[in-house]
């Protein structure tokens, strides 16, 4: 179980306007702005919830994802996931954990990508059967079959995103945390990963949360959506309380949230 | 240790796609080194000794100097390029591995074209040694390990303030560069070359003349006391500061982008 309570975290964040003088005054005086990228923020996930997580850019979205996934230090308020507070007790809540960050990738570059899963597999002493067992199902699951034993960087993205979601998932985690896992995917990689994600939901019951800007993704995945707008919560509902907001009647989900977007002004 | 091992092997493996770019940086790595090698040697062609130090004994202590400047760059280059681990997000992947992030950040980059400046400071060693009129016993054996090994450690803790600093900020930060490579090259004579003041800098802020000054007085027979032959024990100190700003900085921690 996920339990936030007025989490908040601010950042500083140095401005300066274009142009060779003013690069040259920031040298000696630095304006700095505060930017509120967290502002009290609550709420509960239960085990086995798949929750969207939306919201436009900049709005706090990762920052939240950081600060559940144990990056971030949050500047107040509280939050305990499976009654461990992930900054204080990094190493233990990170066993049961797994986060794929869609621009970033977790795999060695040079090497094959079954070396990344077994370094990972002995970062997490992930017991021996466990680890076969759940090699095994993944790479059957995600088609990986001729794609581990690749170096990475000969990998398409689409591919790749499939070993990234495998190498995440090798240490049976009991939370995911997906930021935005189909980024720049084809049609049939974000479908395969989307069926991958709810199979996975289904079977293991593991509680998935995901940020994404594509709706698609939501109203495939996701039964409780969370809005957040320049570092608050705005709305938190189902897919259907978001569906019942917009004024006319087919308007897509991407007009919806755009039309929410405006009316918050975020 | 033996995840460290695995570490190593999947860097090796991912050397071995570039075998000639392997080679050629430590080859160059080797020349470098053999440059300021030539620096003494012509230096010492015009006069002979330098503060009553004679031209096998900087040589030693240079030697010295290189090799612990080299066994740390080579385990600990992770924390030299900590600014562009912050920057492009890997810092974030290891946060959210369940291992100690020192361990993490030593492992996930090791310099292993460095090779080339071990085997340039061990051949130089080694000349030294045969050059040199030290007088052996076991004392001053263990005095010249523990030299390497106390060196090691405290540049070693130098790589990691540096580190430590990229939380506050990501630039600026060349000035550190006097510390690590210009450690390095003011530590080819005894530090009391350079002065009072130096030494003074160098033995309580950042013990440099702990592993390189002092023991070395001992070894050249400047000196008959034995306990300055165990004065680098003392510098291996200097990690616990230095790992406390670590500390401090993962709490300043605020990542990047998304």
């Amino acid at each position: 179980m996920i339990k936030v309570e007025k989490l908040s975290k601010t950042y500083q964040v140095a401005r300066r306007n274009s142009g060779f003088r003013e690069a040259i005054k920031s040298l000696y005086s630095k304006e700095y702005e505060e930017i509120k990228a967290l502002d009290c923020i609550s709420f509960t996930i239960l085990d086995g919830e798949m929750v969207g997580y939306i919201g436009p850019n900049g709005a706090g979205k990762s920052s939240t994802i950081k600060v559940l996934s144990g990056i971030l230090t949050p500047d107040s308020g509280e939050c305990t996931i499976n009654g461990r507070i992930p900054w204080k007790e990094r190493k233990a809540h990170v066993r049961d954990i797994g986060v794929v960050f869609g621009q970033r990738s977790q795999l060695w570059w040079d090497v094959p990508v079954i070396d990344s899963f077994e370094l990972i597999r002995d970062i997490y002493s992930v017991p021996k059967e466990m680890y076969q067992r759940n090699l095994e199902e993944l790479v059957e699951l995600l088609s990986l079959n001729q794609i581990v034993k690749t170096p990475v960087r000969q990998l398409s993205l689409g591919q790749r995103m499939r070993c990234e979601i495998a190498a995440a998932l090798l240490h049976s985690p009991k939370i995911l945390f997906l930021d935005e896992p189909t980024i720049g995917l084809d049609a049939v990689s974000k479908l395969a990963v989307r069926d991958f994600i709810l199979g996975l939901n289904q079977k293991h019951n593991t509680t998935v949360i995901l940020t994404t800007h594509d709706m698609q993704d939501i109203e495939a995945l996701t039964s409780r959506i969370l809005l957040i707008g320049k570092g608050k919560i705005l709305m938190d509902g189902s897919l259907d309380e978001l569906k019942g907001k917009s004024v006319h009647q087919d308007a897509s989900l991407d007009e919806i949230v755009a039309q929410l977007y405006k009316q918050f002004r975020i | 240790m033996k995840l460290y091992m695995k570490y190593v092997g999947i860097h090796i493996r991912s050397m071995m796609q570039y075998k000639i770019s392997f080679l050629f940086t430590s080859i160059g790595q080797f020349l470098v080194s053999f440059n300021v090698f030539l620096g003494i040697v012509f230096m010492f062609k015009r006069f002979s000794n330098v503060e009553s130090f004679t031209y096998s004994e900087c040589l030693m202590c240079f030697s010295i100097v290189l090799l612990a400047f080299s066994f740390a760059e080579c385990f600990f280059r992770g924390f030299d390029e900590f600014a562009s681990m912050i920057g492009n997000g890997e810092f974030d992947r290891i946060m959210i591995r369940p291992r100690g992030l020192i361990f993490q950040v030593i492992s996930s980059k090791l310099e292993l074209t460095r090779i080339g400046r071990i085997v340039q400071a061990i051949v130089m060693f080694c000349y030294a040694v045969s050059k040199s009129q030290i007088h052996w016993n076991l004392y001053r054996i263990i005095t010249v390990i523990l030299m390497i090994a106390g060196g090691t450690v405290i540049f070693a803790g130098v790589f990691i303030i540096y580190a430590s600093l990229c939380f506050f900020t990501l630039d600026g930060l060349e000035f550190m560069n006097v510390f690590t490579d210009g450690a390095r090259e003011y530590g080819k004579y005894p530090i009391n070359v350079y002065g009072k003041n130096v030494l003074r800098l160098c033995t309580y802020i950042i013990p440099f003349a702990l592993f390189q000054y002092y023991p070395f007085l001992y070894l050249c027979g400047k000196s008959n006391q034995v306990s300055l032959g165990m004065l680098p024990m003392l510098g291996t100190l200097f990690i616990i500061p230095c790992s406390g700003l670590w500390r401090l900085g993962i709490r300043h921690y605020q990542s990047t982008g998304s």
